[in-house]
Formats: structure tokens, sequence, C-alpha cells
């Protein structure tokens, strides 16, 4: 605990090298992180990158589970309370607390968005093999938001479908009900 | 060549040239008909064919090439053009417009309209067919004799003399001078071919995609001037050329040996190698120039020499003279305007925001280390960075004209069609704003002015019965305001039926039978869905579609629409819109720890204010009762979070007629902020518009301040309550 692992700047690397000698079927790459004590995969390929917990700007009369706005070198990029998102309580920053910047597709083309995520374990190489069909419940969150189960180990970690999870439309539903509910 | 990029610079250009043909022959019937207006109309016709043709779009240039004789026609005075015509022509352009469209959707051989296009071009050929007969002929022939005459002091021989100085740029423009001479040889026996490399510049300036070349060609040929003309036709803006038929007189050989750049001499020696004159003519030629210099002291223009001799007639010569003054000048505007994709312009646009937001971390970071020179050093380029940005975000900007100018062919149509009699007033169509925003307020403009010359401005008898000018009147105006642009549409016509209005709203169930409201809130009824009070319904508008949706698009622009409007003299639309994408000038202001940030131009005057207690929320501003709100309470900052100073400051602020107090903790300051969008994600965030990046990195929110004043107003009296409520 005395050093920040960085995780964006290692695991990511030893992977990449195993990616050009990928065969046929080619296994998926994944990103585990951790939300309290569950941990969650999500697949890298919409992974743009990883920061630290800067200083968040939080906006007035939203939604708990969007916790505020980062600057992204010069961006202003939405960030998502995941654990406030699956209906538990707000994120508590430590010192592993990290955002994952995301890409999710929008009618109008690809959105950043950051998650907000306890720490970041490890990037792992998944087979087609080792992702079993989602259970239609007993993940404990949303069962659309799942994508799959991945077994590493003698473990399962829930995949999720950032699709889902961070559906614009849908948040932006929500958003817009929050401040629709204040007076005047 | 990256041809899809030529062919959407084809569409753009041919837009443009659109417009400018649309605007031409709408001022021609306007106010009369100008050489510069013709050839305004002719040059678009001409130079559309011309693209078109490179890239083999014969819808286009079938289509191009009937309006081109027509307008030449008119050009050449042999055909008038009066309203009936005007229409044609109108219509004809909107056909072409249909077609780029096609073209522009990648579908080059798709006629969107073919029996339009066939009545069109039915229609261009009567014209046609009823013109030249009679007066074509008697127009030609004059010039025939000029050109022709085989008795008198004629030089020369059986040839075609051409001389053919190319435009540098015809390369790029995708014209090959040897295609040109390929094609010449194929109408007839090229006798003798002088190629002219004088202009060849010195080698380490060379560019080899332009052309420096010129030709002296003797064509033994049967075709006509027209033909040769026409062979030229696509150069002839650009280039230098010159025709001379078989026979053609000496003053024809002194003036082109005068236009053309080489020396006299060595033209002439061309002239007499090709055979085209004797060298005993040119003597005689060289001696009538010698001649006139002398006795001239100034050279005399030998296009007036000419003239004075009745050798040609005064209009040819204007003509001549007033294409070349034409062509001049597009050349200049064309080199003043260099097209950027959008998409490029927000790339960089992008990036000298960021470079803004970094530099002023770097002078944050050199500031900690005291060192003087290096603070002032960052300072400096701080600066010409500030710059760099101002003038990158200008770029974006462009003239609300883009969107007026559609608007006198509208106006014109729509009070044809409807029998009234309307004259249009734009004004302050030079006022910029984001061009993203430009090309959203088209629609809803066009609803508004066609919905004030439908249901608005009545008809003649009407207007003379109210002892109202026949001409109903009509006018954009746009506006910078306090940091907003404001368009105004207005109307001189019957305003709004109050009454009629309230009737429809009661029987819509919009408002109860026996609600009081002020005519303003009457008039805001017009903008619920599915409203209208068109006695009869046009296909104009009256279908009940329409406010409603022009409000919605104004609001998504985060914009405001209000209407005032005086039973019989008028009704003004006022579309007041923010511009999203520019710097302004912002006041910080703080709660607790968070900051937010003021357009300063809605700020009136600050004052120190201590924590009001007990429900009213209203202040006594020397004298003025000022509704305020707390921004903690608005924004629900709770005081766990962020203790609540005892001494608090108050913001005026204005907008509009409004004005409201802004209660905040702490006032930091004025600073320059960059508006970043919030996204779409905020769209429904009340009181917040936009945000900023302050000079640490990190984000500050911009509140909208007249969605704010409408909360302190809409529900000053709940509002009060309800907070005060807590409060105690």
């Amino acid at each position: 605990m005395t050093t920040l692992p960085t995780p964006a700047a290692g695991k990511p690397a030893t992977t990449r090298q195993a990616a050009p000698e990928a065969p046929v079927a080619a296994p998926q790459q994944y990103l585990t992180f951790r939300l309290g004590d569950e941990r969650f995969a999500i697949s890298i390929q919409s992974i743009r990158e990883i920061i630290e917990f800067p200083g968040l700007t939080s906006i007035p009369l939203t939604p708990g589970f969007l916790a505020g706005v980062i600057n992204l070198r010069g961006a202003v990029v939405p960030v998502i309370d995941l654990s406030v998102r699956f209906g538990r309580a707000a994120t508590e920053v430590g010192r592993r607390t990290c955002i994952v910047i995301v890409e999710v597709e929008t009618e109008d083309g690809l959105q950043a968005l950051g998650v907000i995520v306890d720490a970041v374990d490890e990037v792992v190489d998944v087979e087609a093999a080792q992702i079993e069909t989602r259970p239609n419940f007993g993940s404990g969150i949303r069962a659309d938001f799942v994508a799959g189960m991945l077994r590493l180990g003698n473990r399962f970690v829930v995949a999720l479908d950032l699709d889902k999870v961070l559906s614009a439309e849908e948040l932006e539903q929500m958003i817009g009900i929050a401040a629709g509910a204040q007076p005047g | 060549m990256d041809l899809s990029a030529a062919r959407g610079a084809l569409v753009q250009e041919s837009r443009e040239l659109l417009a400018d043909m649309e605007r031409a022959l709408l001022e021609i019937e306007s106010e009369g008909i100008t050489p510069e207006r013709v050839n305004a109309a002719f040059r678009a016709a001409h130079t559309i064919k011309g693209s078109a043709g490179l890239f083999g779009l014969e819808l286009i240039v079938s289509f191009t090439h009937v309006m081109e004789n027509v307008l030449d026609r008119v050009r050449s005075e042999t055909l008038r053009l009066e309203g009936s015509l005007v229409s044609v022509l109108l219509r004809c352009g909107d056909y072409l417009g249909r077609l780029v469209d096609a073209i522009d959707a990648g579908e080059d051989d798709r006629d969107p309209d073919p029996s339009g296009r066939d009545a069109l071009l039915a229609a261009l050929r009567d014209v046609l067919g009823a013109s030249s007969p009679a007066k074509a002929v008697a127009v030609d022939a004059p010039e025939a004799r000029v050109e022709r005459e085989p008795a008198g002091p004629g030089a020369g021989n059986e040839h075609w003399h051409l001389s053919l100085r190319f435009g540098e740029d015809v390369l790029r423009n995708g014209m090959d001078p040897l295609s040109f001479i390929n094609y010449l040889s194929g109408l007839g026996t090229i006798v003798s071919l002088y190629t002219l490399a004088e202009r060849l510049p010195r080698a380490d300036s060379f560019d080899a995609e332009s052309c420096y070349l010129g030709f002296e060609i003797d064509l033994l040929s049967d075709a006509d001037k027209k033909t040769l003309d026409d062979v030229l036709e696509f150069v002839r803006d650009e280039s230098e050329i010159r025709i001379l038929p078989p026979r053609a007189k000496i003053a024809e050989f002194i003036e082109l040996i005068e236009a053309m750049p080489e020396s006299r001499q060595r033209l002439g020696e061309i002239l007499v190698a090709g055979g085209t004159l004797t060298a005993n003519e040119l003597e005689k030629v060289l001696q009538i120039q010698a001649r006139a210099r002398e006795s001239g002291g100034e050279i005399p223009r030998i296009g007036e020499i000419l003239v004075q001799e009745h050798m040609v007639q005064p209009p040819v010569v204007a003509a001549a003279l007033s294409r070349q003054k034409q062509t001049e000048e597009r050349r200049s505007t064309e080199h003043k305007i260099v097209k950027v994709e959008a998409g490029k312009l927000d790339q960089l646009i992008n990036l000298v925001g960021e470079l803004v937001i970094a530099s002023a971390g770097a002078r944050l970071l050199a500031e900690r280390t005291h060192q003087g020179h290096l603070v002032e050093a960052l300072g400096e380029v701080g600066q010409l960075v500030e710059q760099i940005r101002d003038r990158a975000l200008n770029l974006r900007m462009v003239q609300i004209g883009e969107v007026f100018q559609r608007f006198p062919r509208v106006v014109r149509d729509v009070s044809q069609e409807l029998g009234k009699r309307i004259e249009l007033v734009i004004s302050g169509a030079e006022t910029e704003l984001d061009k993203s925003m430009v090309e959203r307020l088209a629609d809803p403009l066009m609803h508004i002015v066609r919905n004030a010359m439908d249901h608005g401005i009545e008809p003649v008898e009407e207007r003379c019965m109210a002892e109202k000018p026949e001409q109903g009147r009509l006018s954009l105006h746009a506006l910078h305001e306090s940091g907003c642009v404001v368009i105004e549409i207005s109307d001189d016509g019957r305003g709004l039926d109050t009454a009629r209005i309230r009737a429809k709203g009661i029987e819509r169930g919009l408002i109860g039978p026996d609600d009081e409201l002020s005519d303003a809130e009457i008039h805001q009824l017009i903008f619920a869905p599915g409203f209208s009070t068109a006695a009869q319904v046009t296909n104009l508008s009256g279908r009940g579609v329409g406010m409603d949706v022009v409000k919605r698009s104004v609001e998504a622009l985060r914009g405001e629409i209000d209407i005032s409007s005086r039973k019989g003299a008028g009704t003004t639309f006022r579309i007041r819109l923010p511009l999203t994408l520019a710097i302004i000038d912002a006041f910080q202001v703080a709660v607790g720890d968070t900051v937010f940030v003021i357009p300063l131009d809605m700020i009136v005057e600050c004052a120190d204010m201590r924590a009001p207690e007990g429900p009213q929320h209203i202040v006594n501003l020397r004298g003025e009762a000022l509704p305020f709100v707390s921004l903690r309470e608005v924004f629900e900052i709770g005081t766990d979070e962020a203790p609540r100073p005892a001494r608090e400051s108050l913001v005026v602020l204005a907008y509009g007629q409004q004005r409201a107090g802004l209660l905040v903790d702490r006032l930091l300051g004025e600073f320059q902020a960059v508006i970043k969008p919030l996204g779409k994600l905020f769209t429904g965030v009340r009181g917040i518009g936009g945000s900023t990046i302050l000079g640490d990195g990190s984000v500050a929110l911009i509140l909208d301040v007249p969605s704010l004043i409408a909360t302190c107003t809409e529900s000053q009296t709940t509002h009060a309550q309800a907070f005060g409520g807590l409060l105690n």
C-alpha cells in the first residue's frame, strides 16, 4: 500500500506483447477492478485510459450516480460513480481510487465518460471458453448490466456491459428527471 | 487528386453559386437590371456547367447549357429579362439545387424531377426560340462585319489566328492546354503553332503545377467563331484568349499585339512567320501604333481608337471592359477566402483550448519557483496563446446573413402565392454568431417568416381599409446585446388576436375559462403544441405545427423567444441566443469551495449583505424591491459541506427587462472564460449553461442566468416559502 500501483502503465504493456501472436480464437482482454469488496471486469476495448483520482467538480441538482465532471486535458468529461449506479453507497475516495476513462457509443458518436472505481487490479486474457453467459439473477446488479461471467481461476467475475451501464439515453433521462423534480 | 473531396468542393461551390444567382435574379426583379447582376447570374450557370463537365455530370451540363444560352442572350441584350423569365430562372436554380443535392447524396444519374426539368427546358427554349431569329440576327450582323470585312484594309489570309495565354492555374483547375490544342486540331488543320515560353520563371521558382506557356496558333478551319469560342470556354476566365477571324482588320492585329504580354516585335515576328501577316502588313501595324503614341503623348487605348473610328460599337467595348473588371474582382475575392473543413477548425480550437490551460498551469508552477524571468517569459507566452485562442474562436463565427440571404426569395414567392405585397427589410446581417447555430436557426426563422406573411400581414384590401400602406413590411434584424445575439422578426400586420387565442386556448383546454391572463401570457399560448388559430388552413402554415417546434428548436440552442404584439399594428418575435462557442468575460463567485462563473455582462452590481433571515427573499436595494435567490439554496449546497458565512455577497443580475439578486458566499473577481459545453447528458440541468476550466485546471460551472432568473421570478413566492421554511 505504500506505492500506488500503476495498472494502466504496467499491466497492459505485458499483455500487449501477447497480442501479436494471438491465435484464431483470440483471447479477449479485460480490466478487472474493485468496487467495495466486489470485483468486476470490463473489456479493455472501450477503455481509453486510467487516471488517478483528480479533484471533481460536482454538478448541482443531479442524481447521485453523477459524481461530477473533470478536466481531461481540456475536455470536460462527466464522471459516473458506479457504486451509486449499482444502488450502493457513494464511493469513498481512498488512496487507490481511480477514474477509468471509457468511451461509449451515443447517437452523436463516441462520448468519453469517467467511471470511479475503488481500485484497479489487472488486465487479464480471457479465452472464449472462460466466458459464461450471464445468469438471470444472483450477480447483485441489474441483470442487463451484466455481459457475462468470467471464470478466472476458481472464481467468477462479473463482466459489465458498459453500453447498458452507461447508456447515454438512460443517464440523460435520469438527470433530466432529477433536475425537473426541483422546485422552480 | 482525391475525387470525393473534389466532389464535395463541387457541391459546395455549386450551392454558393446558386445562392449568388438567386440573389442576382431577385435584385434584378426588385431593383432593376444591371450588367453586374446579369453577369453574376450568367457566371453562376457558366461555372456550374464547367465544374460539372469535369465530373461528367451530364444532367447538370445539359441543363445549365440551356440556361447559359438564355442568360447570354440577356447579357448581349438580345433578350429582355422580364418577370416571367426571372421566375423561370429562379425555378431553374431550384431544380439545379435539387440536382446538386442528389450529387451530394452520391446519386449522380438520378434526376430528382424529370417532368419539372422538361417543363423548365421547354420554357427556356421557348424564350430562346422567340428571341433568336429576329433580334439576334440584327445584332449579330454588324459584329460579323467588324470581324470578317473582306474588303477594306484587310490583312492576313484564310487562317483563323488564335492567341492563347493560359492562366497559371489552368492545370490546377483540371484543364490541360494540350487537350485544347488537340481539340482544335480536330476542327481543322493547324497551319502553324508557336509556343511562347517567355513566362517560364527561373528554375528555382518554377512550380510544376503552374502553366506558363502561351501559344500562337494559325488554324485553317470552316468552324465559325462561336465554335472556337466554345472550345476555349472553360479557360476563358483565367486565360488571355484572342481569336481573330480570317482576313481580320489590321486594327484587330494592333489590338492583339497591344494586349499580349510579349514584346511587340516578338509577336509581330510570329505573326509574319505563321503567314498571318506579311512583313509589309506588320510594318504598317507597328507604324499606326507608333503614330498614335506620338500624337497623344499618352498612349490612347486601342479600344478608344477603335470606337472613335467607328470600327466597334460602344456597347461591345463596354461589355468587354466590364467583363475584364469582373474577372479581376473575382480573382481578388478568391485570394481573400480560404475554405476550410469545419472539422479541422474544431480540432484546432480544441487544441488551442488545451494550450491555454496548459500555459496557465505552467505559469502557476513558475510563480511558485519565484524566478522572475521565468514568470515573465511564461506570462508573455500566455498572452500570445490567449491571442491565438481569440483568433481561433473567431474563425468559427459566421455572419448571420448566411441565413438571412434565403429570405428574399421566400418572401417573393410566398407573397406572390398569397397575392399580398410584402417588402422585406434586412438589417444587421453582418452580426456574427457561431457557425453551428447559424445552421440550426434556418428552420425556426423560416417558420416565423412564413407565419408572419400568411397570418400577420393582411391582404391589400384589408390594409387599405385600415389605412395602412398597401405594401406590407417584414423586417429581419440581428444585433449583439449583452453577450447574446438577438434576432427580431417584425411585421406591420394585424397583430395577434388576443380574444381569439384566448378562446382557442380554452377550447383546447390549455387554460381555464375563468383564468385571468395578461396579454403577454395569452400570446405565449401560441407556442403550445397543436395550437393554431388560422381560420383557414393554407398550404403555408396554419396546420398548428410550427410555433411549438420553433420554440423547442430555439430552446435547444439554449435561447429564448418572446413575442410582443399590438392589435392592428403588428407582431415582433424576439429570439435571444447565447454565443455558445465563445469566450466570455466572466465573474467568479464561490459557494463554500465550489466556484461558479457568471457572464459579466449579466451583472449590474455587487453588494455586501448580511445573511437573510426569515422567509422573505426581497432585498431593499436603494429603495427598489429586488427579489433574490440564494445560490446555496437553489443548488442545495448543504451547510455541512460548506458552512454559511455571516456576511454574504449579493450579485445583482439583469437579463432583458428583469432584474434579480443572487446570493453567494464570496466574490472572486473577473476573468476570461472559454465556454466548454457540458454535453448532451446535461441538457436537462437547469441553471447551468456550460462549464469552463480555471487556471488551476479544475472545472467551474457557468450559471445560466436567464433560467436562474426565471426560477427567481416565476416561483418567487413558493420558493421563498419553501426555503424560508426550511431555514427557520
